[in-house]
């Protein structure tokens, strides 16, 4: 028997077969998008100054680590306010790996990119599954407080073990960015440094993005929500729960790991306390605000939040009022802590579907336009 | 001997501490089953305005209006930002708290400003010498302050009619529904409680010098407080508070004999010690294991 695998004309949310449900793209219009963005990407760099491509890509890298957070928060329902110590597991596992041998902090001297990432990413991934132990036997709001106590002790070690990172205020060298002799992240005659960065941050999102997309569509993706919507009937229907938790645990620190690997890259420095709580609920922030248990509303939220700074100042040309005096009150800063408050706030009360909600709405409004009421 | 005996005293001092702002999420807890992030902001907006109030009104003017005036401000974050949220997964409110915890800490701090602000408590950091052991009076205030309180609440939920009504609404709110009690009563004064106890906790961690913004990091050692105790054991808060207060205080004592540790390990000995206890007891020592019914 034939499988139809396009959707009849006209009809796009129309299945006819099982697999096509399942795809990766399972509509044209997606295919198409897609292949939009990833031109638009490829063009952008020069079209922008390099200020705004640097912010992208930290956009990129922060998205990677919000697509961890949302795998575990989003999709498997199992609270962690645990990120910022993965990212800092995997910041300071790259770093020495890359690390001058000769330097100041510990280092091994292996440059390449192919060798830092993903040992950055494997060894944060095994602290997730150190950790997962704890998160089979806890549930919900316990989890939740046990994970911010890592955030605290993980924050202890790391400002004080400064043959590691170097110590509060003086921090260590972020990993070398280079590949097999290659230097990404230095200007050179075919592109800027800031371009480079763009591409390969902007690459790196969507093999991690399309990574992440093709496990929630696995076997182990319909395990994680199925845990995630009654762990109770999830083990009645014979999935394990032990070995699925520690999966998502294993995976989500397993971006988070390789996010913290690069996110220092585009700054080159790395200081001890840049991983405490206050991280944990931006990547919090980045998965609820862009829209929990999907992939698109998790780098939406991770870009979004990290141009928040951005937007700010933009807005403070509009609303005079706010100062960018650190001294005078509102300032700048202050407007940006009360906005990460008061938008978990009113996303959560109003659109608990995040950006990706409004989208959405949107999306539904002009489908059935005129008569979207 | 008497190193040893004096850490343990302190710790007895600031575990009193713990104990009231852990009071506080516990009652906020059994009430309705959501964990405030928001505590360290209560505390901190308690202790500014005992800062700012103590001038006029002396300290014991100032903590009980701070304590008042907390609480209403706990009244409303419930009305606004926790109330709209009934019904909805526990974890979903926990995280809108933590934005309320976010957004109020920022307002507090601007009434900190940049100046070194105090309490004007009257012990500051004179002590009480028995034999050769030296207590704090601050400590000495902060435990009998906090042994009051807890009579006094555990007296409420005992003998008054909307101590009883809360004791019913955290067993069965559709029962108590159903027998007359209002709800949304019993949420308001949770959080009202809860933010009068973070103010007078509060006050008294500040107590002794002066405070910073950094104060909040006090409140939020209330959680493996409740933890270790159990998420829904008033008495579990207090042994909770009064235990992980002497341990971290006898670790910071001989925190210099292990320098490998790193320097103040006493900060983090807290939540080391809540996980050791989950790994043994899920449910914390003093904890009702959940019956999940399908």
């Amino acid at each position: 028997m034939t499988v139809a695998t396009k959707a009849p004309r006209g009809r796009p949310l129309l299945y006819t077969s099982y697999p096509r449900e399942m795809g990766l793209f399972p509509t044209t219009t997606r295919k198409v998008a897609f292949g939009v963005l990833l031109a638009v990407t490829a063009v952008l760099p020069f079209m922008l100054a390099d200020a705004e491509l640097q912010l992208l890509a930290t956009c990129c890298i922060a998205a990677i680590g919000a697509i961890g957070l949302g795998l575990v928060t989003g999709y498997a329902g199992q609270v962690s306010l645990g990120h910022a110590f993965f990212l800092g597991i995997g910041a300071y596992t790259a770093s020495v790996i890359s690390g001058d041998p000769d330097g100041r902090t510990l280092g091994l001297g292996v440059t390449n990119i192919l060798v830092w990432l993903p040992v950055a990413g494997l060894v944060a991934g095994l602290f997730g599954v150190i950790v997962a132990p704890l998160a089979t036997r806890l549930r919900g709001l316990y989890l939740a407080i046990v994970t911010l106590g890592l955030v605290f002790i993980g924050a202890h070690i790391f400002n004080e073990w400064s043959s590691l990172t170097g110590g509060v205020g003086v921090g260590r060298p972020a990993p070398t960015l280079e590949i097999f002799g290659y230097p990404l992240g230095t200007t050179t005659a075919s592109a800027t440094r800031d371009q480079k960065l763009f591409w390969l941050m902007a690459g790196l999102l969507v093999v991690f993005a399309l990574a992440a997309r093709n496990l929630a569509r696995s076997r182990v993706g319909r395990a994680f929500t199925a845990i995630r919507d009654r762990d109770i009937a999830a083990g009645v229907i014979g999935v394990n729960l032990a070995r699925y938790k520690t999966i998502a645990f294993a995976v989500s620190s397993f971006y988070a790991g390789c996010a913290g690997a690069l996110l220092f890259t585009v700054t080159g420095f790395v200081e001890p306390t840049s991983f405490s709580l206050l991280l944990s609920v931006q990547y919090i922030a980045m998965v609820l605000i862009g829209g929990a248990g999907t992939i698109s509303g998790a780098i939406a939220g991770a870009f979004f939040i990290t141009l928040l700074p951005r937007i700010i100042r933009e807005l403070q040309a509009v609303f005079p009022f706010i100062s960018t005096d650190a001294n005078e009150v509102p300032n700048v800063l202050q407007v940006e802590s009360i906005l990460y408050g008061v938008l978990i706030i009113v996303f959560l009360i109003f659109e608990p579907r995040g950006l990706f909600g409004l989208w959405v709405r949107a999306r539904n409004y002009w489908k059935s336009w005129p008569f979207s009421y | 001997m008497t190193v040893l005996v004096e850490g343990v005293l302190r710790g007895v001092g600031i575990g009193s501490v713990y104990a009231l702002l852990a009071l506080g999420f516990v009652i906020i807890y059994k009430a309705t089953r959501v964990i405030s992030f928001a505590q360290p902001a209560l505390m901190l907006a308690g202790v500014v305005l005992v800062s700012h109030l103590a001038s006029p009104l002396g300290f014991w003017g100032a903590l009980p209006v701070a304590a008042l005036l907390t609480a209403l401000l706990g009244l409303g974050i419930e009305r606004g930002a926790v109330r709209p949220m009934i019904g909805r997964p526990a974890f979903v409110v926990a995280i809108i708290t933590l934005g309320v915890d976010v957004a109020i800490r920022v307002v507090v701090n601007v009434f900190i400003g940049l100046d070194v602000r105090n309490v004007h408590d009257p012990w500051g950091l004179s002590t009480v010498v028995i034999g050769d052991v030296h207590i704090a009076q601050r400590h000495i205030a902060a435990f009998l302050t906090a042994a009051l309180l807890v009579g006094a609440l555990f007296a409420f939920f005992r003998f008054s009619r909307m101590g009883l009504a809360m004791r019913a609404a955290a067993d069965d709110q559709e029962a108590a529904l159903a027998q007359g009690v209002s709800v949304g009563a019993v949420f308001a004064l949770s959080w009202a409680l809860a933010g009068a106890l973070a103010a007078v906790g509060g006050t008294f961690a500040a107590a002794g010098g002066s405070f910073d913004g950094t104060l909040w990091l006090t409140a939020l050692v209330a959680l493996p407080v409740i933890i270790l105790g159990g998420l829904d054991s008033l008495p579990g808060a207090v042994v909770g508070g009064l235990a992980v207060g002497v341990a971290q205080e006898v670790v910071a004592t001989y925190q210099n004999d292990m320098p490998w540790l790193g320097g103040n390990v006493s900060v983090i000995t807290p939540y080391v010690l809540m996980l050791l206890v989950l790994l043994v007891r899920p449910y914390g020592l003093f904890g009702t294991r959940e019956v999940e019914r399908v």
